[in-house]
């Protein structure tokens, strides 16, 4: 028997956010090192676009994985307010311990999308630039 | 294996509404998309064929075949049309993306002789598309029974 197809849904949302790259475990050198201009004291910033992908059976009564009306205000609340306009290092309680990489600013907004009560979070990818993106599935 | 992807772009128009539901409570699921005069979008879709490329011809199939299959099952049939009313494959569905992609699914699999269909991606706007993906993960977020 043939296997069916698996269905996703992937929505892109947009926060613009500055960061610093800097880990107190590390000396200054090291941190200049390390992070190179990432790591100037002044922060910088990025247009990052986030995609959610969620998983999980059509509803035939909606043909819908899940209703988008549902998840945009779920991700705005969750992570666009949070994030949008904001410095990562300072205003997210997350990143004040820890180095707000793409790599970490994924597993966080995963972490905030999980819960998600409509769908299965599957994947959260972020394109810190239009040549660097970074992905978590968990 | 090597993954070989097509994009082709088609435009449709389509509405969602069940007809189970009260005006009211289409209104309150679908939002402006129950707007039973329909709206339409740009769709660009994406397929993705997978497998070992042939020693001969060093291709895992014949691109020219791939994009004939494209217009024929799906640009001829979806291209300026209205998913609601002229697709037969999708009567009695909501023409989500989650649907149309399954349906498209459906169309290809079949049809694809050299390697073996991987993915199709159906962007109905940059920023939202759905993925039907060969990759069973035995739950049931298997639309294409449906389809």
């Amino acid at each position: 028997m043939k296997t069916p197809p698996k269905l996703s849904l992937t929505r892109r949302y947009r926060f613009s956010a500055s960061h610093r790259l800097h880990s107190a475990k590390f000396s200054d050198q090291e941190n200049l090192r390390i992070y190179g201009k990432c790591n100037n004291p002044y922060g910088h910033g990025h247009n990052y676009v986030l995609e959610v992908t969620i998983a999980g059976p059509v509803d035939p009564a909606t043909g819908m994985i899940a209703n988008l009306g549902e998840l945009d205000p779920f991700v705005e609340r969750e992570v666009i307010e949070a994030f949008d306009q904001k410095y990562l290092n300072e205003e997210i309680p997350q990143f004040c311990a820890q180095v707000p990489t793409t790599e970490n600013v994924c597993r966080e907004i995963y972490r905030r999308l999980k819960p998600f009560p409509a769908a299965r979070l599957e994947r959260v990818r972020i394109e810190e630039t239009s040549n660097n993106s970074f992905e978590f599935a968990g | 294996m090597i993954r070989v992807t097509r994009k082709v772009e088609f435009s449709a128009a389509h509405y969602y509404h069940n007809p189970a539901l009260s005006p009211e409570e289409n209104n309150r699921v679908f939002g402006k998309c129950s707007n039973l005069h329909g709206h339409g979008h740009n769709y660009v879709l994406e397929v993705t064929v997978a497998g070992e490329p042939d020693p001969e011809t060093g291709m895992v199939l014949d691109l020219k075949e791939l994009k004939d299959i494209l217009q024929r099952e799906i640009v001829d049939r979806m291209d300026h049309r209205h998913l609601n009313h002229e697709v037969p494959e999708l009567a009695g569905k909501i023409p989500t993306c989650e649907n149309v992609a399954a349906v498209i699914w459906n169309l290809l699999e079949p049809r694809i002789k050299q390697g073996k269909l991987d993915r199709v991606r159906l962007y109905e706007s940059p920023d939202l598309f759905a993925d039907c993906t060969a990759e069973s993960n035995g739950d049931a977020s298997h639309a294409g029974r449906r389809a």
